[in-house]
């Protein structure tokens, strides 16, 4: 893994995609294995030491608050102050640039997120983890709920994620999805490694296979 | 582009909950229309100046409730909480012979230990704290009576400050314009000068004239207030207190990073827990500012009595408290409201008291009308909560 590189995760229900996720954004502790960085092993013990060591994770779901708006959401727990009360130009000057990087069309910074569609309801959620310019963005089943244009929409932002110097982790069940944007396509299957391909030269077939476990494996 | 559209989309600002205090603002309009229709003296200076004396006690246990409320959660122990405090400053006093001062800061202690003890028990145990602080009424309800003794009942003496704050203690025309005065510009200073650093940094402002507008308007409302007011006895010192209260929670609220919390929290726990909010503290410390001002409340119960007896802070206190929290426009969802609702809903909640006191009538028409209306916030609360949803 490395900057620069979109690395998709695809397995069915129950291969293991979530638990990887996990481990790598430091909610959950691994039974075995280790994790490398820069060569060195490292242990994520929580999301905040994950976060340190430059890991950001992306929820499916649940990553913001409805009733807040954009500002509100993306400063939380961040918040800046200026003499003791919350500096509210400031965030949202640094809302519009962290959004506008993105190319993340937003109608306003200050309407609540619950009058957001999936996909910026996506990009505001993305935009929040680069707050702490984190080299690994982790994202867990970011197309699961949006449409086509939206998830299209998605996709561009993951590019533009790349172009950045991030590196991108993402899941799915969606291999049409991942292909389309993917360097390295990971395929788990009842918790193991079965296969790594090529995001550009691997066909759907091949991955197909590997997924549901019928005919090769690599 | 008619004519009516900026009416259009205040309407749907106003229907979503976005615009809450505006609506209850033209109710509280309405019943004192009514009020005064029925009956002249309603808007009569003196009877003002008694309703907002008045308003101040549930004003205060209100806003306690306002902020349980922002969490999504109901305390329903401020009456006991308030009435215990109460029961202790005077025992304190007049029994024990401490100096008030003493006396209150005791009061202030136990509320505190009461508030973490349902702060606690939710973020550890995660007890349902409605049930929870029924059980808490219950005990400190007992307490309040052990406190008082065989007698039920213990007076302050008349001299002490205390008395005096709550009864007879008014802002003097001096200082009530002073106050205003102070107010208003400060209020001028923030509005521009936040203009001014928007756009410095390049994003919208105002325009000059809109803020103009609403600077004046806060000039006006104050100034209305306090010379109509001054034509009587004037600002009662504890309401001005009270106001004040309502103003440090707003500013608590809207302007820092405990406040952003609180409404992060009330909004979805879970997802203010991963994106960094200490969860727990900020319950806790919601559960203990709602007792803490609970305690207050209580305080100057006692000294608008200048007594403290086994009434004080009945179960009645608590629900017309919540009722006032609730008709202000604090949702029961959590996550949204404001501070403002509690001066709102106390005002309403006092104004059919005192209008259908004036009408002599008797207390279950006053149960009854305020029950009413508190049924239609509640309705009106959870219909925003749909149009929200269905947006």
């Amino acid at each position: 893994m490395h900057a620069n590189e979109v690395v998709a995760v695809v397995g069915d229900n129950g291969a293991g995609k979530s638990t990887l996720v996990g481990v790598l954004t430091g909610a959950l502790a691994p039974d075995r294995g280790e994790i490398l960085r820069d060569g060195r092993p490292v242990t994520l013990g929580s999301p905040a030491a994950a976060r340190a060591h430059g890991i950001a994770g992306v929820f499916e779901d649940r990553a913001l608050c409805e009733n807040l708006d954009v500002v509100e959401n993306l400063f939380l727990g961040h918040e800046a102050t200026r003499a003791g009360l919350l500096d509210e130009v400031t965030m949202e000057r640094s809302a519009w640039e962290l959004l506008g990087q993105l190319a993340a069309r937003v109608p306003s910074v200050r309407v609540p997120v619950a009058a957001l569609s999936g996909a910026q309801r996506q990009a505001v959620a993305i935009a929040r983890s680069l707050l702490g310019a984190p080299r690994i963005v982790v994202l867990d089943e970011p197309t699961a709920s949006l449409g086509l244009t939206q998830t299209a929409e998605f996709l561009a932002l993951v590019e533009r994620l790349r172009s950045r110097g991030h590196g991108v982790v993402l899941t799915s069940h969606s291999i049409v999805d991942v292909q389309a944007v993917a360097d390295r396509i990971v395929v788990l299957r009842l918790g193991r490694t079965n296969g790594e391909f090529d995001g550009r030269r691997s066909s759907y077939e091949e991955l197909l296979a590997a997924v549901t476990g019928a005919g090769v494996t690599r | 582009m008619s004519a009516l559209d900026p009416l259009r989309s205040l309407w749907a600002r106003v229907r979503v909950g976005e615009l809450r205090t505006l609506p209850i603002a033209l109710v509280l309009g309405l019943l004192w229309l009514v009020l005064a229709a029925i009956d002249p003296t309603f808007l009569s200076a003196d009877n003002l100046v008694n309703l907002t004396q008045q308003s101040v006690v549930v004003g205060i246990l209100a806003l306690g409730v306002v902020l349980t409320l922002h969490v999504g959660q109901l305390d329903l122990s401020v009456g006991a909480v308030s009435g215990l405090a109460a029961a202790l400053v005077a025992v304190g006093v007049v029994h024990g012979g401490w100096p008030l001062w003493l006396a209150v800061l005791l009061a202030l202690v136990v509320g505190g230990l009461v508030g973490s003890a349902y702060g606690l028990a939710y973020t550890r145990l995660a007890v349902p704290v409605v049930v929870f602080t029924l059980a808490g009424l219950l005990a400190v309800t007992g307490l309040q009576l052990r406190v008082l003794g065989t007698t039920g009942s213990v007076n302050l003496p008349f001299e002490s400050w205390l008395v005096e704050l709550a009864q007879t203690l008014y802002l003097s025309p001096g200082t009530s314009w002073t106050l205003v005065v102070v107010l208003v510009v400060g209020y001028a200073v923030s509005l521009f000068v936040t203009r001014a650093r928007r756009l410095r940094a390049e994003l919208p402002a105002a325009s000059v004239a809109r803020l103009a507008v609403q600077v004046v308007a806060v000039a006006v409302g104050l100034g209305v207030v306090v010379a109509y007011l001054g034509t009587n006895r004037g600002v009662g010192a504890i309401f001005a207190i009270f106001v004040g209260l309502v103003g440090a929670v707003d500013l608590l609220l809207r302007r820092t990073r405990w406040g952003r919390w609180v409404r992060a929290v009330g909004g979805d726990a879970e997802a203010a827990r991963r994106a960094g909010v200490p969860v727990r503290l900020v319950l806790v410390t919601v559960f203990v500012g709602c007792s803490t001002l609970a305690v207050l409340g209580g305080v100057v119960a006692a000294g608008r009595l200048a007594a403290a007896n086994q009434a004080t802070g009945a179960p009645e206190v608590m629900l017309l408290a919540i009722a006032a929290a609730v008709i202000g426009g604090t949702s029961l969802f959590g996550g949204r409201g404001s501070a403002w609702s509690a001066l709102l809903g106390a005002l309403v909640v006092q104004s059919i008291s005192n209008g259908l006191i004036l009408l002599n009538q008797d207390t279950s028409a006053r149960l009854i009308v305020t029950g009413i209306v508190l049924a239609g916030a509640v309705t009106i609360d959870a219909l925003m909560r749909r149009a929200r949803e269905a947006a």
